[in-house]
């Protein structure tokens, strides 16, 4: 797997007249040994592909649904290695691209040049890093530059334009459009301005744009994947999963299809 | 321009970084906010009026220039150098942190903001920048630990006298950096109408060199009251290191004096040994927390453990970038300092001097008394008073009657 399998299921999935639905969820919350089931389970509900958070002692980015599942994790004493061990041992059992979603720290810890090695062995295919802003990003892009794994840039509301053209074309993978002022969880209702931005920021982009962070109901899932090509969805489905209502992920799954 | 030169204008470079330390390490929301800071910061700085109008302010309302006092009797006592106190408890609000505070509350007013957000562990910070948003009708809101909450239930009450918002922070273990954590997340939420007026020199550029910067008037009167009285620079300055702003600001003006040694105190708890420890010079790893790479207390996963120290102001898992990059380069020497020497630290002045100072304050106390044994009577040390020990009364009255009736 790599860069080139995560374009070519975005591409897919945009082929069939569907939108990307990109779940996220917490690596070791409930435990390591459920993660290749939950995968699985993300993979034949339709998912494109998998965001996949590394637990992180202090999550600055998140809302409480996901600080608690992380928390939950590292209770569970898990960690980027063991994750990724877990990862490399199921590489073939999966095909839905996986993209890992961790703070700058675990990488920094594990040795980042080690870190791009394991990964590109665990099959990941892309990388969020939500505290590394264009300003920082030299010191892991160094060590991308011959490997197949996407760097996926952020984009923010409170970026100016000039801002937001220069991210939108250093981005690999997808642009992330992070849809609120603030943290990641739920949302009862967006700015009216959002729609303008994604809008916006396709324009810019020659990589498909999902919306993020407050997506939490299959109207919003539809809402704001017309504006893009399709939503990143995480708090929500943490705590489907944690609460055992599966039927909600899949819900918010379908409102992706056409 | 006194207050306001900076003596090594090639630290940070322009991206914030002091050789590998620092940076700018947050999410993508808050970029522009620290970059339209940055740029306000800089023409400030160069505007006579902001200057004079911080001056004024340090001088009407805190009370500066705060005075470098001879300590006869502990330098007796000591039997080594010539010691002094530079004396930050003589502040309004009793310790350094409100030359930092009114300083960046003047710039949130200049920026056109009304709100400011701040975090606290044992409260000082929290109190000076709800003192000067009272001064300046500023909207105040205080992140402060549940923990802390319940073990500084007096500064809390005294924020809310100020008429600031104090929120409890349940995230984590309740202390000062998940306080640091809610304070962020509140910034990204609120970004456009609020200033983060955080309280050390942490975090991500440019806030290490603006805290540094409004600090470092203490560094430049000591300079200038020694040398009135010496007509040459002391041999050596010692401060305590929390997250190091008063280390900072006494330092910033010796830095490139070559002749004059500089050590911080670190809190080393229990001892270092145990674990249970705030030491991240230290014990600690090079990482990215709070917006900045510097030292940090971590495990091998880089998750960041829970900093220990009896003095609540010494209790954070990280350190200034700067002073990461001081250790390196060798300018600094930086050691540990337990609870134990620093309540008899704490001691020792009150009885010798007659001036009861801050737990953390004390550990640069215990670490002078360890450095004046290397040195002369000729020479001269000079202390960082940073703050008086109201506060902590409590604290080591519970420690030393403890001990008294065992």
């Amino acid at each position: 797997m790599s860069k080139t399998t995560l374009e070519q299921a975005f591409q897919k999935t945009l082929d069939q007249g569907d939108k990307i639905f990109v779940p996220y969820i917490m690596a070791g919350d409930g435990g390591l040994d459920v993660l290749p089931e939950r995968i699985q389970f993300l993979e034949e509900a339709g998912a494109t592909a998998l965001e996949l958070g590394i637990p992180f002692s202090d999550p600055v980015a998140d809302g409480p649904t996901i600080q608690e599942a992380g928390l939950r994790a590292l209770e569970e004493k898990v960690t980027l290695r063991k994750v990724l061990r877990k990862l490399k041992e199921t590489k073939h059992d999966r095909t839905i691209p996986i993209i890992l979603m961790t703070y700058m720290n675990p990488i920094y810890a594990y040795k980042i040049e080690d870190f791009i090695n394991e990964s590109v062995d665990s099959g990941v295919d892309g990388l969020i890093i939500p505290d590394l802003p264009m300003e920082e990003e030299d010191r892991i892009t160094r060590y991308l530059s011959d490997k197949e794994i996407a760097l996926i840039r952020l984009a923010a509301l409170t970026s100016p334009i000039e801002r937001l053209k220069k991210i939108a074309e250093k981005t690999e993978g997808f642009l992330y459009a992070v849809t609120v002022k603030g943290t990641t969880g739920a949302q009862v209702e967006f700015a009216e301005t959002v729609g303008e931005y994604i809008k916006e920021l396709k324009a810019m982009s020659s990589k498909p744009v999902l919306a993020g962070f407050g997506v939490s109901t299959p109207e919003q899932v539809r809402q704001l994947s017309q504006y893009g090509d399709g939503v990143v969805v995480g708090s929500k489905i943490v705590s489907s999963f944690y609460e055992e209502k599966r039927g909600e992920i899949v819900d918010l799954i379908n409102a992706s299809k056409k | 321009m006194k207050t306001m030169e900076t003596i090594r204008e090639t630290l940070p470079d322009k991206k914030g970084h002091f050789g590998q330390f620092g940076g700018r390490f947050v999410p993508e929301t808050l970029m522009p906010a620290i970059l339209e800071l940055e740029e306000a910061y800089e023409e400030a700085k160069k505007d006579p009026a902001f200057t004079q109008e911080i001056e004024r302010y340090l001088k009407d309302y805190v009370g500066r220039e705060t005075p470098l006092t001879f300590a006869k009797r502990l330098t007796e006592e000591f039997g080594g150098p010539q010691i002094y106190l530079k004396r930050e408890d003589l502040n309004h609000t009793g310790a350094h942190k409100i030359n930092n505070a009114l300083g960046q509350a003047l710039l949130t007013q200049r920026m056109g903001k009304k709100k400011v957000v701040a975090e606290t562990g044992a409260g000082q910070h929290g109190v000076a920048t709800a003192t000067v948003c009272a001064l300046l009708d500023l909207e105040c809101i205080v992140f402060m630990g549940k923990e802390d909450v319940r073990r500084q239930k007096l500064n809390v009450f005294r924020m809310e006298l100020l008429g600031a918002q104090v929120i409890s922070v349940d995230q984590g273990k309740g202390t000062l950096k998940d306080a640091v954590n809610e304070a962020l997340r509140y910034w990204v939420a609120n970004v456009e109408d609020t200033h983060y007026i955080i309280g050390s020199v942490v975090g991500p550029h440019p806030f290490p060199k603006i805290v540094r910067d409004f600090q470092s008037v203490i560094g430049k009167e000591t300079k200038e009251q020694f040398e009135a009285l010496k007509h040459k620079l002391p041999d050596a300055i010692v401060a305590c290191v929390g997250g190091g702003s008063n280390a900072m600001g006494i330092f910033a003006p010796f830095v490139n004096e070559a002749s004059v040694k500089l050590y911080g105190a670190e809190a080393a708890g229990k001892g270092i040994d145990t674990g249970e420890h705030a030491a991240t010079l230290t014990a600690g790893k090079v990482g990215v927390l709070h917006g900045m790479m510097s030292y940090l207390l971590q495990d091998e996963a880089g998750q960041i453990t829970e900093p220990y120290s009896i003095s609540a102001g010494m209790d954070y898992p990280g350190i200034g970038p700067e002073h990461s990059y001081l250790k390196d380069m060798k300018r600094v020497t930086y050691e540990g300092i337990t609870d134990q020497e620093a309540l008899e630290g704490l001691q020792l002045l009150s009885r010798k001097e007659g001036i009861i100072p801050a737990l953390e304050t004390a550990h640069a106390i215990a670490y002078a008394q360890k450095i004046a044994k290397r040195m002369k009577p000729d020479e001269s040390l000079i202390i960082c008073l940073s703050g008086r020990g109201d506060k902590d009364v409590e604290t080591v009255r519970e420690r030393i009657g403890g001990q008294a009736d065992e």
